[in-house]
């Protein structure tokens, strides 16, 4: 057990962790998507696909409890890693300059993770953590939707989400040791895809939410 | 053809390790631009000691590009911003006249400034000895082909061997950790045979010693290999990652 602690305490430990929980979400993530298609199909379909997911019982909880502990892992090591981080240079640089391989999504993957909690924390108590009834999930969205500060909040959070992915995802590969000449240049754009499928994708659900419903 | 150019330079001097220091203003007129930049802090250093002044404190030794000695951050960017260069290859002809350059030590906790722009990177050595060599027998030499090491697989451990351990991928390291040069070192040796036998147990010493040291984490900005005069590859990083999780979780290593 103590080699275990010792292996994940370590500097490559933590970032395996960060890995393999960022994975987990891009999984969620996929399947989040997958879900919020059937807003597309109507009133009916949306509320059948709620439906459908709370009758799952254990296995939903079972899927939540999964996320949670990944959340928490993903959150606590990154807050770590960012202390870690800033504590191994005291003094900075007069000038701040790059060589080229930072990236607006590398350089804020802290700031993006932590909006990116505050929202899920806003998300959940908007439309998970509400009663079914009188008014149905669809009604709710379709309600939401209608406020243009709400459409604006949660496309621009899709964006933020997007610059996370862009970095997480081929990094994600790099810290469990996946680089490979032949299937980097894959990763690369996969990473690209992914974070505009996340900001298409995701972002412009509430914009047809409020066109079409 | 030679030029001569006119510079302001701002040097970071520190008088010892508990000096706060503070940035210095030098006005430096006629720079050959076939020196150096080396060669340019030598030229101001002589004319401070003809006038009884303190001379500028830096690391040097071959000056050819090959010993790891030199480095400083050049207007943010160690070894300055020529690719794949080290500052005793950086000449003067890659500045302008007029410019302003901002001359800073590497800054990174593990690499505490002794003076002016040297710092103490021993924390490289402590590096090597948790695990940067291989264990051999002395005596005579084994017949050559008794190790057959394909030459592509020699190609890559070369690749990662050409680390001079200067510490600029530490210097530039938004996070100043020190997962390339560890990385160059724990890949050179995990491709060779000669490295095998004591792979599992290399990684995992040297990644507890990376830790003690105080270097930071990798967050896969790419700087470092953007930086590193030698042009070491992010790909020894994953390999560095692939050889602890095997070490870590498959070898009886702790």
């Amino acid at each position: 057990m103590g080699w275990l602690v010792s292996l994940l305490g370590s500097s490559v430990g933590k970032k395996w962790m960060m890995a393999v929980t960022g994975f987990a979400f891009l999984g969620f993530l996929a399947a989040h998507f997958a879900g919020n298609l059937t807003v597309f199909g109507g009133r009916e379909s949306f509320n059948g696909y709620a439906q459908k997911l709370q009758s799952l019982g254990p296995i939903l909880h079972l899927f939540r409890a999964g996320l949670i502990a990944c959340a928490l892992v993903h959150i606590t090591t990154g807050l770590l890693l960012f202390l870690q981080n800033r504590r191994a240079r005291p003094v900075g640089y007069q000038v701040a300059a790059s060589a080229g391989g930072r990236t607006l999504s590398s350089r804020t993957m802290p700031y993006t993770g932590l909006l990116i909690l505050a929202f899920v924390v806003f998300h959940l108590f908007h439309f998970t953590f509400v009663p079914p009834a009188p008014l149905t999930i669809f009604d709710r969205v379709a309600a939401a939707f209608r406020r243009p500060e709400l459409v604006a909040l949660y496309t621009a959070m899709m964006v933020v989400v997007a610059l996370h992915v862009r970095h997480g995802f081929w990094s994600a590969f790099q810290t469990i040791g996946a680089h490979h000449p032949k299937y980097m240049p894959w990763i690369f754009a996969l990473s690209l895809a992914a974070a505009f499928a996340t900001a298409i994708g995701f972002g412009s659900l509430p914009i047809l939410v409020a066109a079409l419903v | 053809m030679s030029q001569t150019i006119r510079l302001t330079l701002k040097i970071w001097r520190q008088k010892g390790p508990a000096d706060p220091g503070r940035f210095e203003t030098v006005a430096v007129d006629g720079v050959s631009t076939d020196m150096s930049f080396l060669e340019m802090l030598d030229v101001v250093n002589e004319k401070r000691i003809l006038e009884g002044g303190e001379p500028i404190a830096f690391d040097h030794d071959c000056r050819e590009g090959i010993c790891g000695s030199c480095g400083a951050v050049v207007n943010g960017r160690p070894h300055g911003h020529l690719r794949g260069t080290t500052l005793c290859q950086l000449h003067m002809r890659h500045f302008r006249d007029g410019d302003t350059i901002v001359i800073e030590p590497f800054r990174a906790r593990a690499f505490p400034v002794i003076k002016d722009l040297v710092v103490d990177r021993s924390a490289l050595d402590r590096l090597i000895q948790a695990g940067g060599y291989v264990s051999v027998n002395t005596g005579s030499a084994p017949e050559a082909n008794t190790l057959p090491v394909p030459p592509d697989r020699a190609e890559r451990a070369m690749d990662a061997a050409a680390c001079i351990g200067c510490g600029a991928c530490v210097a530039a390291c938004p996070n100043a950790s020190a997962m390339l040069f560890t990385s160059a070192k724990v890949s050179h040796l995990a491709l060779l045979p000669q490295g095998r036998p004591e792979a599992a147990r290399r990684v995992l010493a040297m990644v507890r010693a990376m830790d003690a040291c105080g270097f930071g984490n990798c967050s896969n900005h790419r700087e470092c290999e953007m930086t590193c005069p030698k042009e070491i590859s992010i790909v020894h990083i994953a390999r560095l990652n692939r050889e602890a999780l095997k070490a870590g979780f498959l070898s009886p290593e702790a």
